[in-house]
């Protein structure tokens, strides 16, 4: 019985550590484990409820423009003004959400995922003409392959042929996801750290030239996202199929539902978004989406408790680093007490169970490319095949929605600040499903919590033993080669992990820890 | 064989939000294809032997590769540090790697490789300044790169490229100029160790909306036009390009977005006197043209 533990775990977002236990190639036993840090909800404390919206969106250099997005939802609810927002506010929105998200897909795949499927030393044998691919072999002849190597070894499957194509798309998809961000600062002001969306809609104002410059880039991005990413997918997942049944996971799904399509109902459980709200399991069955339905667990994270779950309104978070039986900085919720998984995989399944057209339509048709029944995408291929499937059908949508702008007119409505209040906003980012709540006292926040994606994916153990999504996706997983253990990473990386987003909770106690000086 | 020197560099990140890096990922010219792969300038290769998001290891295997660089390339490699040093509790908020079963914490990581680095890149303003992990009560305890260099007693060159999350354009010019120019020299940085190339001139000396301010037209909510001091803006006293530079290959910026700036590459931020929302007060604005003035006397 051997321990693999890998940290740090790269090509994700923060700092992941993840220890499993071996025994006859077969993990037993998985620990996820946040070793990040920072505090933001205390920072938050007592500072104007407007400023929520720009400091949160700093919880994550990835997610940003989600945070930013759950922040203005949650503040215009907490101020009456949901149902408010002028329709250009809300369609703005959606658009820099879109945008951002999209070049979020794109950078995931390509930059964060694909190295451990292809292998950009096979570059070496390129004889064509191609320039980026011909400097990429210069760079593999001077013999410093950083930071392509260290790496793990033994499982890259592909003839030299495709992976040099998938090489050359990498190069263009940094592009692309330039491109992304780009189209969000048209609306937003800059990325990472938008600064346009605020509460009451957008400081910007539509105009003809931005829209024309939008519908560019919009049919751009469409294109590579259909032509490029979503054939790149179904390649990987050709090569690799024995992934279809390789980190299943705990068969539970969990989205918020995001880009509202009308913004009449102050209730944002009850709006017409584009990707539904709602759970699903396996059985593909939909059930309505229940806010009151989350708790938090902290029994295995450094934080003082019990086995008690609270709701995110309730939440307390006191810090006990090397709390016995703790493991890691981030909590676990649980939805109906019971472990969900959240993201692309989850906003397919609820909408496949919604009976969501455009969502059936796309995933059928990958089903019948493989000649395979929906249960294949419950697993490590699945997570990246519906990741890609999103991307699309935002970017489907786009051009639309551009269209939709009333150029000149306004898109931010005028509110007085309650002196009290209550607030949450939901919206899917990239990861996943991402909540923030926030009470108002005295026009000042009084409390602000958020929870995150990653906080659901890579949480610990509840207070009744259950394991976390990614945990229970690696229980049971065969491992071939202890010294290279490709199935950790690849599922790990599958669910997108960004550990920025996961743990940022503090309450200091009133210890002034500015002085503390390490001995 | 080549001629192309090698140039071997770490990046490293403590408690951030990867922000630095994203924006970093935004470089247009040179690309950041260019930048990882190519040469920065004629004849130098950047040779980036660790960075958490887009290295292709993980665990011990790239742990090894980052201590490799400290020891056989002493005094020779650069040293990127992204993110605040957390510091609180024996800097249990922040760990990277493992020794022997046990975390390490950051700021280990800063002092053991910011001694042997040629020279430090503090990205962002966290590693800057301490940021927003850093703000009121600053939970964790965080400290800045400076601080730590100051309290350790390293006298490494360290040069601040402020910002959150800084211009692609800041980091890479400085990147380059590191590798054209060499090591910063009299007169380069100010007092907060800053690249006057970028951060010499207040934001509000250049602002396109400067004239609105002059002639007392100010914004009252947001889509106005006008000036937008009284909408919060931190653009009097703030210091850094962004109206001449603009972000996102050119598209747009915050003011011209309709934001107010929010001053985020001052070692104030976030806290400055109130909210983003609040204006400034009025005693701030004469600091307009200090740079100006001390470069005359």
């Amino acid at each position: 019985m051997g321990k693999i533990i890998i940290d740090p775990i790269t090509r994700i977002e923060g700092h992941l550590k993840v220890e499993t236990v071996v025994d006859g190639g077969e993990v037993k036993e998985a620990k996820c484990s946040g070793m990040l840090f920072r505090g933001f909800e205390k920072i938050l404390e007592g500072r104007d409820p407007r400023d929520a919206q720009l400091i949160t969106e700093r919880i994550c250099g990835v997610c940003n423009h989600c945070h930013t997005t759950a922040s203005a939802l949650g503040l215009d609810s907490a101020f009456g003004i949901a149902d408010k927002i002028p329709d250009n506010g809300r369609i703005m929105r959606n658009l820099t959400m879109g945008f951002h998200q999209i070049q979020d897909h794109i950078l995931h795949f390509y930059h964060l995922a694909a190295l451990d499927y292809v292998d950009v030393t096979k570059v070496a044998s390129y004889e064509g003409t191609d320039r980026t691919l011909n400097s990429i072999k210069a760079f593999i002849s001077r013999g410093e392959l950083a930071p392509f190597v260290p790496r793990y070894e033994g499982d890259y499957r592909f003839s030299s042929e495709v992976d040099h194509m998938l090489v050359s798309h990498y190069v263009q998809a940094l592009e692309m996801r330039r491109k992304g961000h780009e189209a969000t600062a048209i609306l937003a002001g800059k990325v990472p750290h938008a600064c346009a969306v605020t509460p009451g809609g957008m400081t910007e104002i539509p105009t003809v030239d931005k829209i024309a410059t939008l519908l560019a880039r919009a049919k751009e991005l469409q294109e590579f996202v259909e032509d490029i990413y979503v054939p790149d997918v179904i390649k990987v997942a050709e090569k690799y199929s024995d992934y279809f049944e390789i980190g299943k996971g705990c068969g539970k799904y969990l989205s918020y539902g995001v880009y509202d399509l009308d913004g009449k109902d102050p209730d944002y459980t009850k709006r017409v978004r584009l990707f539904t709200q709602g759970s699903t399991s396996t059985d593909l069955q939909h059930q309505p989406l229940d806010l009151d339905q989350i708790n938090e667990y902290i029994k295995h994270s450094w934080y003082e408790g019990d086995g008690t779950a609270r709701h995110p309104f309730d939440g307390e978070t006191n810090p006990m680093p090397g709390k016995e039986g703790g493991y890691s900085w981030i909590k676990a919720p649980r939805y109906n007490e019971e472990t969900h998984e959240v993201g692309p995989l989850a906003r397919v399944a609820v909408g496949y169970a919604a009976g969501d057209r455009a969502t059936k339509e796309m995933v059928d048709s990958v089903l019948a490319h493989f000649k395979a029944s929906p249960e294949v995408l419950f697993s490590v291929l699945g997570r990246h095949a519906a990741r890609a499937l999103c991307a699309l059908h935002i970017a489907n949508n786009l051009q639309g929605w551009i269209l939709e702008l009333n150029p000149g007119e306004p898109a931010y409505v005028e509110y007085t600040m309650p002196d009290q209040g209550t607030g949450v906003g939901i919206v899917e980012a990239a990861r996943g499903a991402l909540g923030h709540w926030v009470v108002i006292k005295d026009r000042k926040i009084g409390k602000y919590q958020c929870v995150v994606p990653t906080t659901w994916n890579a949480s610990p153990m509840d207070g009744n033993g259950n394991h976390g999504p990614i945990e229970q996706s690696l229980i049971g997983t065969k491992v071939r080669d202890e010294q290279n253990p490709f199935e950790i990473v690849r599922i790990v990386r599958s669910f997108d992990p960004c550990i920025a987003c996961a743990v940022h909770l503090l309450n200091h106690k009133g210890r002034e820890m500015k002085r503390y000086i390490i001995s | 064989m080549s001629d192309i020197k090698e140039i071997p560099a770490v990046w490293i990140g403590g408690g951030t939000c990867g922000g630095c890096s994203v924006s970093t990922l935004n470089t247009v010219a040179p690309s950041i294809k260019h930048v990882l792969i190519d040469e920065v300038v004629p004849g130098r290769h950047i040779s980036l032997r660790f960075h958490t998001n887009i290295s292709a290891g993980s665990g011990d295997p790239v742990i090894r590769a980052i201590e490799d660089t400290g020891q056989k390339h002493e005094g020779q490699f650069l040293l990127i540090v992204e993110g605040v040093v957390p510091t609180a509790d024996g800097g249990v908020y922040c760990a990277v790697g493992e020794r022997n079963e046990e975390p390490i914490p950051f700021y280990q990581w800063v002092i053991e490789l910011g001694r042997k680095a040629m020279a430090v890149i503090a990205l962002g303003t966290c590693s800057s300044f301490g940021g927003i992990p850093g703000a009121r009560p600053n939970p964790t305890g965080v400290k800045s790169v400076m601080e730590i260099f100051k309290e350790e007693g390293i006298t490494t060159p360290l040069i601040n490229v402020p910002g959150c999350p800084p211009h692609p354009n800041w980091f890479v010019g400085t990147l380059a100029k590191l590798l054209l120019a060499g090591l910063p020299k009299d007169g380069d940085l100010d007092d907060l160790l800053r690249p006057k190339e970028f951060y010499g001139l207040l934001i509000h000396e250049n602002c396109q909306r400067r004239a609105h301010f002059d002639e007392g037209k100010f914004a009252k909510k947001f889509g106005d036009p006008g000036c937008l001091y009284e909408l919060g803006c931190k653009g009097p006293i703030t210091y850094a390009d962004c109206p001449i530079r603009q972000w996102n290959n050119g598209v747009n910026w915050c003011i011209r977005s309709g934001m107010g700036c929010q001053g985020c590459t001052q070692p104030e931020f976030p806290d400055f006197l109130g909210s983003f929302y609040e204006k400034i007060t009025d005693v701030d604005v004469p600091k307009i043209g200090e740079y100006w003035k001390k470069r005359e006397d």
